[in-house]
């Protein structure tokens, strides 16, 4: 398991964090990102996958994150600037990580070996 | 209606008029199996007369997105000339064996989960070039599901109009409140899409909402 903190997905560009998610994955990893993805970068993850699965290989991904929510900061909304705050997201396998429960501020999750 | 809320009313419908887009482009969203065909399909059938698609319990029975131009809904003195897009059911995985447990041989099994990463990708991409999204929501499932997150997550950050349907309250397991209570930040119409009830709603919403 990667527990990869805010700082670094902060540096990476949205492709770099799709590529280093999906070859984790890939890898059997289970990944915790600290901050999570935006909602853009979660479409673009989905659309990634989609386009590496194979039938007796790679089956796709599970992933869990908290919703998000816009910045509230009185100075944004003057400036009108939308600013997605992203709460943690867990990402592994689809045959190694079953979401069991999930609510707004919990995530049940069972880990298992290939 | 007190005066100032007639003319609040008034100036707000001029205003619409003035600016609104002569026709919206409004994507039908939600997970595999949700009833996003079958409401397309009533959509259309009430509207129009004719039909979007074929509908089955396999999930990813539409694995390429349709689009239906120019469909006019009226409702409550309000009217709204829609593109309706039924997209794939969005999902982050697919497994062939799901779909042999469905009845399907091996090979077709292969296929349909092949076509349906296409149509997942087609999906995604149609979130770039929609005006506003109906959300269907199976009630009788757990609200909280990626595919839900993802796309009020997306409509929230390009601030485009969101509609959820709760759909299947013919079901007695349903439960439009969870859903309600989940997301309570965006308008809900509880709906069965299969049997007709509360259809009336839904379109009076998706004509405030969407004009």
């Amino acid at each position: 398991m990667d527990l990869i903190s805010e700082e670094k997905m902060d540096n990476m560009t949205a492709m770099e964090k799709i590529r280093l998610i999906l070859d984790g994955v890939k890898e059997g990893k289970i990944l915790v990102l600290e901050k999570g993805l935006t909602p853009t970068e979660e479409a673009k993850l989905i659309e990634m996958t989609m386009t590496e699965i194979t039938p007796e290989g790679f089956p796709g991904i599970e992933i869990e994150s908290y919703p998000s929510s816009q910045n509230q900061k009185l100075i944004d909304r003057i400036f009108r600037k939308p600013v997605v705050r992203t709460r943690l997201t867990v990402i592994g396998p689809a045959n190694q990580l079953k979401t069991l429960k999930k609510d707004r501020d919990l995530i049940s999750a069972l880990v298992s070996s290939q | 209606m007190g005066l100032i809320k007639r003319v609040k009313k008034n100036f707000s419908s001029i205003f619409k008029n003035l600016f609104k887009k002569k026709t919206a482009k409004i994507g039908i969203y939600g997970p595999p199996n949700a009833g996003k065909t079958t409401l397309a399909n009533r959509i259309i059938r009430d509207w129009t007369g004719d039909a979007m698609g074929a509908v089955s319990n396999v999930p990813h029975e539409t694995r390429r997105a349709r689009r239906r131009e120019g469909v006019t809904i009226e409702s409550n003195g309000s009217k709204v000339t829609l593109d309706i897009v039924d997209t794939p059911g969005l999902a982050t995985k697919i497994d062939f064996q799901e779909f042999m447990a469905h009845g399907l041989e091996e090979e077709e099994a292969k296929r349909r989960a092949k076509e349906a990463t296409e149509g997942i990708i087609e999906a995604v991409k149609w979130l770039d070039d929609l005006d506003g999204v109906i959300l269907v929501m199976d009630a009788t499932q757990d609200p909280f599901t990626q595919v839900n997150v993802t796309v009020i997550g997306n409509m929230e950050a390009r601030k485009l109009p969101l509609l959820i349907a709760a759909n299947k309250i013919d079901l007695p397991e349903s439960s439009p409140a969870r859903i309600r209570s989940a997301f309570p930040q965006h308008p809900l119409v509880p709906i069965s899409a299969l049997e007709g009830q509360n259809i009336d709603t839904l379109y009076e919403e998706i004509a405030d909402h969407f004009g």
